[in-house]
């Protein structure tokens, strides 16, 4: 058994929406919701807290977090990129433009960039379809992507 | 009452019963794959997952799971029509398309309940071919996980965090890659595992099995420096037999002394001596705090037992606050090994390296708590290897001998004679009986009006009496499974309002009867059961039933120790705890 280390504001904030939360064992799905809402991710630590304060194993919350592909353990960029691989946007190409943001950044799927300026992941639809192939930059929405247009995109950001 | 019909059998059966459990209940037996129910100990395995139960019910367009289904009024089921035994084929088969094809090499050869299916459904070949699920293997001093046999039934995870509460094993990531793993798919060692092995007892595969040792106790044996003594636990005599075709509940305490020494152990020993030599300075050791609270004095109270090495680990990692109320007494592995290593080497004329030292146990737990540092000396363990009951098996029939055919034979001497208290110390309730009938007697100084406590026995999960000591109403509960015990333990914790003196804690259902290296149950509680019976028909045949009246213990108190509880059984026979609770450290 180990010792986890993490910063005590890191520790209130977690300990304050489990709190709202009444400590409630039922309410792990929510708890990590939020939680992941103010860090980004869901590191190993952060479950263990989430764990202590629910009073569960922290098996279960690992259970939890590594079922559902909303909840990451992966840090996520100053600016997360997501790629829709949804059926529309996936016939028109989104591979290939979700290809060109891995090549351009240098960074694996899933992952995040090692200045932490970009992570890439990919999602189901965010409702566009009529703009096919869409990727999201934080909250703003690139449509009708092809490969040629990412370097010119990410440029806006750096 | 509901009526229905199975198999065109005409039953009634009480609402809210399952269709597994009706059939069961009328003599049909439907094949079931992740359904696992220990009745009568509060535990099932119900997830209704690997669709092996499936059986036709009347006007239903698909086929129902049995162990989830409850039975409903005027349901017809078939359980064997052609369409049911194909669709449970196909679910085997598809089991089968992803599962390693090494029966011959498995541990669980002969004893898989995979295996028996598949021969039960006449599967010969395989018709799905694809890619099939690794995972990297990992063990601990007990445990080895091999995840690529495991079916996902999901009794480990629900042993573990529901029997146990031990919280050690969830479902993790999803599809394909789902596996039953640690949090952070860490190693077992480093998660909250506690080692009682009840996940490999219940496992229906060979995904989980024991770590073997017997391929090191053999060396020992061949070794002509050493000298390999072995002690044999109480629970063990009452489950051997099963494994060679015995009725569950034969005694096959003599016989297991003569197989043990036709193995090439050069002394026969047995633990239950040990038992008994725990009940002396744990049965002192209470009445010491009972005396002391009487005097007003601050003292621990209730006292815990210590015999229990998965309990140990347990309260070390969730109650590292209540490290002072479960008694300093070693376990009676833990005490035959010190009292082998300190005054048999020089006796039987062996330098403390040189004598090896063996134990059988019905448990898995005893592997690590063997290996603790504080039960070693310059890095020489008291007990240098520890076989399960099953391990035991597998080493007698290795070396081509019967149990059946074994002549019956005594334990050697000095440490072999044991009491009906040591006997008992093999079931839930039992060390707390033999600790009673000890400390009674040595605190009252009368003789005890009835030796049989029967309010500390059966499968209750929790038992609570009040025990009349002369005048002194002594409180008592009795807990196995580790669930029940974390329930006490909170009760500790908020200062104990029930005003309990001593609590006995087995992990395993029912005691080490049940422990995880006994042979296999596959859910039979009967057969749990018929090991207490036998467990309590010896203590009864036992001319001498009282751990302080044991010649054996009365003589090593006057030649050896003392007395107990005094210096030099402190220095031996008692050992500490540790806190490995885990820890959030607030850093800036």
């Amino acid at each position: 058994m180990a010792n986890i280390k993490l910063s005590e504001d890191k520790i209130n904030v977690i300990k304050e929406i489990a709190k709202s939360f009444g400590n409630k064992p039922g309410e792990v799905i929510n708890v990590l919701h939020q939680v992941q809402g103010k860090f980004g991710y869901l590191p190993a630590e952060v479950q263990e807290v989430v764990a202590h304060e629910l009073n569960i194993p922290v098996s279960r919350v690992y259970g939890i977090v590594s079922f559902y592909s909303f909840f990451t353990m992966e840090p996520k960029g100053e600016h997360p990129i997501d790629v829709c691989l949804g059926t529309a946007c996936y016939v028109r190409g989104a591979e290939k433009v979700l290809d060109a943001f891995a090549r351009e950044l240098n960074v694996q799927i899933g992952k995040c960039t090692a200045d932490g300026k970009f992570s890439l992941n990919t999602l189901r639809c965010v409702g566009a379809c009529g703009l096919a192939p869409v990727a999201m930059i934080g909250d703003k929405v690139y449509g009708r992507l092809t490969p040629d247009q990412i370097p010119g995109i990410i440029a806006e950001y750096k | 009452m509901i009526n229905l019909t199975i198999d065109n059998k005409p039953i009634q059966v009480p609402e809210g019963t399952t269709i597994l459990k009706a059939a069961r209940m009328n003599g049909i037996d439907i094949p079931t794959l992740c359904h696992f129910e220990l009745d009568g100990m509060n535990f099932e395995n119900k997830p209704g997952g690997c669709r092996v139960c499936v059986v036709e019910v009347k006007g239903r367009r698909n086929l129902a799971p049995a162990c989830a289904t409850d039975v409903m009024e005027g349901m017809e089921v078939l359980t064997h029509s052609a369409r049911v035994i194909n669709a449970r084929k196909t679910v085997v088969e598809l089991i089968l398309s992803d599962h390693p094809n090494d029966c011959l090499q498995c541990e669980k050869n002969g004893d898989c309940e995979l295996q028996s299916l598949t021969k039960r459904l006449g599967i010969k070949e395989i018709p799905f071919k694809g890619e099939t699920s690794t995972y990297r293997k990992d063990s601990t001093l007990s445990v080895y996980r091999d995840m690529d046999k495991c079916v996902m039934c999901r009794r480990c995870e629900t042993m573990c965090n529901k029997f146990q509460t031990v919280g050690a094993l969830s479902g993790v990531n999803r599809g394909f890659q789902a596996v039953v793993a640690p949090a952070f798919e860490q190693n077992l060692g480093d998660s909250s595992c506690i080692n009682c092995g009840q996940c490999v007892q219940v496992c229906p595969v060979g995904a989980l099995t024991l770590v073997d040792n017997i391929a090191d106790v053999m060396a020992a044996i061949a070794d002509p420096t050493k000298k390999v003594v072995v002690q044999t636990a109480p629970a063990v005599r009452v489950a051997l037999g099963e494994e060679f075709g015995m009725k569950p509940g034969e005694i096959v305490t003599g016989k297991m002394a003569a197989a043990l020494r036709r193995l090439g152990f050069d002394q026969v020993y047995d633990t239950d001596w040990s038992a008994d030599l725990t009940i002396m300075e744990e049965g002192t050791e209470l009445l010491g705090r009972l005396k002391k609270a009487l005097a007003g004095e601050e003292v621990k109270l209730p006292m815990f037992t210590s015999c229990c090495p998965a309990w140990v680990a347990f309260y070390e990692k969730n109650f590292p606050d209540l490290l002072e109320y479960p008694s300093t007494a070693k376990s009676p592995q833990g005490m035959f090994g010190a009292v082998a290593k300190n005054y048999l080497a020089p006796k039987l004329g062996v330098k403390r390296e040189d004598l090896v030292v063996v134990s059988i146990m019905p448990f898995l737990a005893k592997k690590s708590e063997r290996a603790r540092e504080e039960l070693s000396v310059n890095g020489d363990a008291d007990v240098n290897f520890t076989l399960s009951t099953r391990e035991l098996a597998h080493m007698i029939r290795q070396c081509n001998l019967d149990l059946n055919d074994m002549p019956e034979e005594d334990f050697d001497s000095p440490l072999g004679q044991s009491t009906g208290a040591a006997v008992i110390f093999g079931a839930t309730g039992g060390v707390m009986e033999a600790a009673l009938r000890t400390a009674y007697e040595v605190h009252t100084g009368k003789k005890l009006p009835r030796i049989d406590f029967e309010e500390t026995r059966g499968f209750q999960g929790i038992k609570e009496a009040t025990i009349d000591f002369d005048g002194f109403p002594l409180k008592i509960a009795v807990a196995y499974s580790l669930g029940n015990a974390r329930k006490l333990m909170e009760q500790v914790r908020e200062g104990n309002p029930n005003g309990y003196h001593f609590i006995e804690v087995m992990a395993c259902p029912g005691g080490c009867i049940g422990g995880a290296g006994q042979p296999y149950h596959h859910g039979n509680s009967d057969i749990i059961r018929k090991r207490m019976e036998a467990t309590y028909r010896e203590d009864a045949g036992k001319p001498i039933r009282k751990s302080h009246e044991n010649p054996e213990i009365i003589a090593i108190y006057k030649e050896y120790y003392g007395e107990p509880c005094g210096h030099l059984s402190h220095e031996q026979l008692h050992t500490h705890y540790f806190d490995r609770s885990d820890k959030v450290e607030a850093t800036k």
